[in-house]
């Protein structure tokens, strides 16, 4: 008896690139205007500004009851996908028809008011995301109960920690009781005691009958919670179906290191190897022999005076290594960079590559690029204290025993790498 | 029928909102109801700003009174007694303070709704609602603070011994009018602070110059009469003058006048609200 609650048909957002990230001063405007007045008045229909499509033509359907998975890469239109299905923004083209009531989560703590107390937050937060006041009365306990911070009700939010705040945030939205949820990455939160309730509670709202549009980066919640998967590449639906294959062609394609061009307008570094290996081990390197990295690059334009900005972030995000590196004169179209290290002295685990070229001093995101690099943990075998520390540098170490001169041999001596082989 | 039963059949449900999402065909196309149905979000957020407006403050909801009664001290030394504005006969307290009143309503709440949108770019970013709920509690909020400083003007009346008159119940009406004025001019210069943040620089000087074309600290008779219709296009001088007159009776109220007021208030409202309406849809994308 399922029935259709969410209909999309050729939903499509348009952004014009810049006007997104910084306002404008009027300044900006006039200027425009002064150099060309006619491209004011034309701006609607094409303008000069480069246009972005966060969301091209997707199309889809989801029944009552119904657990959505999406998935894709940063920038793939997820969240667009969200802000134009929860209202928040209007779509450039195509439409959409939900029937039920409709509660979005796409931020932990909306409307939280740092000088309130968390009761006069719970009161307007709630009031924010749309629970009416009535059935706020009836939760309210429930909602200070799941967060846990009932000693600390009339203190003001500022005086909270972070991790208070979202569970206070959490709490009142997983009390919303919507027909319609939408939620956009939130159990990235907290900690891991907090994240399992949270998972819990969502959970119970999936088997409870709701319908719920769930975007996350997190394979395995997808996995557990969602019974049909969205990939979103590019703003536009890649792939739709059931999760478990929709999930394994989406992770198959991450780990394969597939060419990414976004738009072809903007610098961006895409994909990357190491030079002189092939098929599986392409992205995995042996510690203690000289490593050799190729980056692939696409330039719309030439660059006469550019910088590549390359960094290693280990699997905390903690940048371990990173690269300024100016050049000059590339011809518009593909590149490639060389990078060669005599040895890379890394611990055994996967490491993150992210690049950027920056043209003449114009700011460039650093992109991260997949998949990671691996440093190996086979086929030697690690002792445990090789997986302290970041660096793993070679060594010598030597111990002698300096009360009896006449020894010459050194009672222990360890030399690098420091590791036992099988 | 047995319990089952009761259980099996579908409970009274209100009927299943059904959500539109497309491009805008028309600028003009108004939800009116859908501002009623989040009128509860609307006392929120009124309930917010009262709450915050002086929190940390050791006068707290006296700033409310000081703020117009020291300036109304200030004009009375200066433009009454130093420089011999002439008042109508009215003391100059009063005729001040009765000025003061409907001025710094609508000049506070014109600031704060101008800054309106981008101090709520985190909520507007992240949930949706009508926007224009935020601009009208903003100007609501104001009204709280006029209620209170308008005690003071019933004990000044009191202590100056000003008879109680039939004008007063012209008072809430020329408020109405104030209220629209500000919602009208604030939904301009919101929304356009939104996109240019050029505006909250202009705010002041805005500001400053719109009082000096006011009668705030002059009466509105040294206006040469034929540029009174000019000058009665700005909607707070025919507000400002029905106060004065309404409170001690001195002055004049001409309909005349009042009407341009009221045309002038429609045309910048309803201008507003389109533009307001038609930035509606970007808010989120551009704040």
């Amino acid at each position: 008896m399922s029935e259709t609650v969410i209909r999309a048909s050729g939903l499509s957002k348009r952004y014009r690139l810049g006007s997104k990230v910084r306002y404008r001063a009027l300044r900006d405007t006039l200027t425009d205007a002064l150099r060309a007045p006619a491209r004011l008045w034309n701006r609607r229909e094409g303008g000069s500004k480069p246009f972005f499509w966060a969301l091209r033509d997707v199309s889809f359907e989801v029944q009552a009851g119904e657990v959505l998975g999406v998935v894709g890469r940063n920038g793939a239109g997820k969240t667009t996908l969200l802000k134009v299905l929860s209202r928040i923004t209007r779509p450039t083209g195509g439409r959409a028809q939900i029937r039920g009531r409709v509660g979005s989560l796409l931020e932990v703590g909306t409307g939280f008011h740092p000088e309130l107390t968390g009761r006069e937050n719970i009161q307007l937060s709630a009031a924010i995301l749309g629970m009416p006041r009535r059935e706020l009365v009836k939760r309210f306990d429930a909602i200070v109960d799941f967060s846990g911070v009932e000693s600390f009700l009339d203190t003001q939010l500022k005086h909270y920690s972070s991790g208070m705040q979202t569970r206070l945030g959490f709490a009142v939205a997983a009390h919303l009781d919507p027909d319609i949820l939408f939620i956009d990455e939130v159990l990235a939160v907290g900690d891991l005691e907090f994240q399992r309730k949270c998972l819990g509670k969502m959970g119970e709202v999936a088997r409870d009958g709701r319908t719920v549009i769930f975007v996350s980066h997190h394979m395995n919640q997808i996995r557990s919670l969602c019974s049909r998967c969205l990939w979103l590449d590019r703003g536009s639906i890649r792939e739709e179906g059931d999760t478990q294959t929709v999930v394994a062609a989406y992770e198959s394609a991450v780990l394969s290191g597939e060419a990414h061009v976004a738009d072809s307008k903007k610098v961006q570094l895409y994909q990357w190897e190491i030079t002189g290996s092939q098929g599986q081990e392409d992205h995995r390197i042996e510690q203690h022999a000289p490593a050799c990295f190729r980056f692939h690059a696409f330039l719309p334009k030439p660059i006469v005076r550019g910088v590549l900005g390359i960094h290693l972030d280990d699997e905390l995000g903690r940048v371990i290594w990173h690269l300024d590196w100016s050049f000059t004169n590339l011809e518009a179209g593909p590149c490639v960079f060389h990078i060669r290290f005599p040895y890379l002295p890394l611990r055994p685990g996967p490491y993150m590559w992210r690049g950027a070229i920056f043209d003449g001093g114009e700011w460039a995101e650093l992109e991260g690029l997949i998949p990671p690099l691996i440093m190996a943990t086979q086929p030697i075998a690690y002792t445990q204290a090789n997986f302290h520390s970041i660096l793993d540098l070679p060594f010598e170490i030597e111990a002698h025993s300096t009360g009896q001169p006449e020894t010459s041999e050194p009672s222990g001596r360890s030399s690098f790498p420091a590791v036992e082989r099988p | 029928m047995s319990d089952s039963g009761a259980v099996l059949s579908p409970a009274p449900i209100a009927p299943v909102p059904v959500a539109e999402i497309a491009p805008r065909r028309s600028w003009l196309e108004f939800d009116w109801g859908e501002i009623w149905r989040y009128r509860e979000l609307l006392y929120f957020l009124v309930w917010r700003d009262l709450k915050v407006r002086y929190k940390q403050t050791v006068v707290g909801v006296g700033w409310a009174i000081l703020q117009p009664f020291m300036t109304m001290v200030v004009f009375t030394l200066f433009f009454g007694k130093l420089a011999k504005i002439p008042s109508n006969g009215i003391p100059y307290p009063i005729f001040y303070y009765a000025g003061l009143l409907p001025w710094m309503y609508f000049s506070n709440a014109v600031t704060s709704t101008t800054s309106v949108m981008v101090q709520n770019q985190r909520v507007i970013t992240k949930v949706y609602f009508p926007r224009l709920i935020l601009p009208l509690a903003s100007v609501v909020s104001g009204l709280v603070d006029f209620a209170i400083s308008f005690i003071v003007l019933i004990g000044m009346l009191v202590y100056y011994r000003v008879e109680p008159r039939v004008g007063l119940l012209l008072v809430p009406a020329l408020l109405l009018l104030a209220v629209a004025t500000a919602l009208g001019t604030g939904l301009w210069l919101s929304a356009l602070n939104a996109v240019y943040r050029d505006v909250r620089y202009v705010i002041p000087f805005l500001m400053q110059f719109w009082m000096f074309a006011s009668p705030v600290v002059y009466p509105s008779n040294l206006v040469p009469a034929r540029w009174r219709w000019l000058y009665d296009l700005n909607p707070m001088s025919g507000v400002i003058d029905g106060f004065r007159w309404g409170i001690t009776g001195h002055g004049e109220v001409n309909g005349f006048y009042l009407l341009i007021s009221c045309a002038a208030v429609l045309v910048l409202l309803l201008g507003g609200l389109v533009y307001f309406h038609r930035m509606e849809d970007i808010f989120a994308d551009v704040v």
